[in-house]
């Protein structure tokens, strides 16, 4: 696959407050790339250094092969959704969306046709003369995405652009967003601290902490086998175990199994852990089951699905397994 | 009933204090249409002295020294000011809060003290008392209204929005263009017409830095005041009083929190 964007030894820092260390990642082309992790990780810092709105204090940055580290963010062929959509409001719909275009001068022929093909598109044909302030959240977020896809760039950027709706409408539009990269082959670079959002819609994860990438996979990989105890906890729930080799080791919940304590003739591994029951929690498609170990203070968590043999009841002794392949070591 | 009793007395006090504050502007305006000489008397009703201010030669002067003022002064504090706002809200440097201060200062500094100053300032550089000293004096006050109006539209505005039209190609003179100036021109207009309003009004430091055939409005009624009070008087500080209410109105409805609400 093509090399779209390429970022070398790239770090930050305001002040003597170091943002980045130094980064190096490849994004190529048509990839739907996540930087996930909390809130002050950098990845918005990263961003908006591809955009251009913030200048890397070293390394350079690399936009379909041609060095674009010094050049100012109007003159980079990348385009940009915002967290609050930033849309004109002096403007209508059709207004914001014309204004990329005209700035670069486009034809009006051209520009008229590319409006109405992305208005099409994002269902905003209705809307093209109301002003933002008219709009729900929504609609809005649909004339940011449409504003920035009606250039045609080679890359689009979106910063945490679902983050201000609600739950029910965000989950539509992951899908639709989803729908739209793979269907026009672009390249896009989310940013997200919504491990969900991460895991449903990316091609790739790029998982940060404190300006380091701490693991770079796709979403399968990154959930199955987190490469390190950061990326096992911030991602899904674990269960960790510390072994006496100072290694550490993660199990997800789903991949415990739990039986009663006294059970015979069972066909299943042995158990490697006994506990007691603490808790039983209903989250509809699953029990989470809180299991107290012996001899420690240690609580693991368990999910039990309803095809399973049995409901759990706290205090209830029982024994845990679970196979040898669904443990992975884990670096600190 | 103690509440309603309560609600009364407060009722009579806030007419007590609005009359207070207007019955003085009321009856001048009344007295504008006293058919008689003597201002105590009431005679009855004309427009007579609307007419005689309009024919009077002394007076068309005055109200053009004030206009040519008042326009100039405001289209040179307007630019200024909004520059100067613009730059203060862009960057961030040390001292920013002493900066800002030195340019509110002019509002609270006594008119008398800035007259005088100017006009020690106009003597010390040789420049000749008239309409050029006049509207430098009135740039010099206006042009920290103008900053606080147009500071207060800009401050509610997101930087993500200049940032947005920069990642859609806009250069940052079509930047400037086509969303900021735009998104402050409400608090920019405000600005102007404050400062129109504060300039044809302006009586202290106009008196200390006007020179000959420089006398504006505020000026010439003094100096008729000073050879009696006649109804031409009253008809003309009706008519400053309402052209100055319509602009501080006008300048109002543009204030920040009213468009903010509209936009949200």
């Amino acid at each position: 696959m093509k090399e779209m964007i390429r970022l070398q030894g790239i770090s930050k820092k305001f002040g003597d407050h170091i943002i980045i260390p130094s980064i190096d990642l490849t994004i190529h082309d048509g990839e739907f790339i996540t930087l996930l992790g909390p809130s002050g990780c950098g990845k918005t810092t990263l961003l908006r250094m591809i955009a251009g709105l913030e200048q890397p204090t070293d390394g350079k940055i690399f936009l379909d092969d041609e060095d674009v580290t010094k050049l100012p963010p109007y003159k980079r062929d990348v385009n940009m959704v915002f967290q609050n959509y930033a849309l004109f409001p002096h403007m209508t719909v059709e207004e914001n969306i014309h204004f990329g275009l005209k700035m670069k001068n486009v034809p009006m022929d051209e520009q008229k046709e590319r409006v109405e093909q992305v208005l099409y598109l994002t269902q905003l044909e209705e809307l093209r003369k109301r002003r933002p302030q008219q709009m729900s959240g929504g609609q809005q977020q649909r004339v940011a995405i449409a504003r920035a896809l009606v250039n045609n760039p080679k890359v689009l950027l979106l910063d945490e652009p679902l983050g201000a709706l609600d739950y029910q409408l965000r989950k539509n539009l992951q899908l639709e967003l989803k729908n739209l990269q793979r269907g026009l082959g672009l390249t896009f670079i989310y940013v997200t601290h919504d491990q969900e959002e991460a895991l449903t819609m990316s091609d790739r994860i790029v998982v940060m902490n404190k300006g380091v990438i701490e693991q770079d996979d796709n979403p399968d990989t990154i959930y199955h086998t987190p490469k390190t105890k950061f990326v096992a906890k911030f991602i899904g729930e674990s269960n960790f175990f510390e072994h006496p080799t100072g290694e550490t080791s993660v199990v997800r919940p789903e991949k415990l199994n739990l039986c009663p304590e006294d059970e015979e003739n069972f066909t299943h591994p042995e158990p490697q852990l006994y506990g007691t029951v603490v808790d039983v929690v209903f989250y509809g498609t699953i029990d989470k089951v809180f299991v107290r170990l012996d001899n420690s203070n240690q609580t693991v968590v368990a999910y039990q699905y309803f095809d399973d043999v049995k409901r759990w009841q706290p205090d209830e002794r029982v024994g845990i397994w679970w196979q040898p392949q669904d443990e992975v070591i884990v670096h600190k | 009933m103690p509440k309603t009793w309560r609600s009364h007395v407060l009722c009579a006090y806030a007419m007590a204090i609005l009359a207070f504050l207007y019955l003085p502007l009321l009856i001048l305006a009344l007295y504008s249409f006293n058919e008689s000489r003597i201002n105590a008397v009431w005679s009855g009703f004309t427009f007579d002295w609307y007419l005689a201010l309009f024919k009077n030669r002394r007076v068309l002067e005055a109200l053009t020294n004030s206009l040519i003022v008042a326009f100039a002064s405001t289209i040179v504090s307007t630019v200024l000011g909004t520059t100067a706002a613009i730059a203060l809200n862009k960057y961030q440097y040390k001292y920013k809060s002493v900066i800002n201060g030195l340019l509110y200062l002019p509002i609270l500094i006594p008119e008398i003290v800035m007259g005088l100053s100017l006009l020690v300032l106009f003597s010390q550089a040789h420049i000749p008392l008239g309409k050029t000293s006049l509207i430098l004096a009135h740039i010099t006050f206006c042009v920290s209204f103008v900053v606080i109006t147009v500071n207060a539209r800009l401050e509610g505005m997101r930087p993500e929005l200049e940032q947005a039209a920069m990642d859609l190609y806009a250069t940052p003179f079509q930047t400037f263009r086509y969303v900021t100036l735009p998104l402050a021109m409400p608090g920019i207009v405000a600005g102007a017409l404050m400062a129109f309003t504060l300039s044809i009004d302006d009586f202290i430091i106009s008196f200390f830095v006007a020179g000959p055939n420089s006398t504006t409005l505020p000026l010439y009624i003094y100096a008729m005041v000073k050879r009696g009070i006649s109804p031409e008087i009253n008809a003309l500080s009706t008519l400053l009083m309402l052209a100055t209410i319509i602009l501080v109105i006008i300048a109002q409805l543009l204030q920040p929190q009213h468009i903010s609400k509209k936009e949200e």
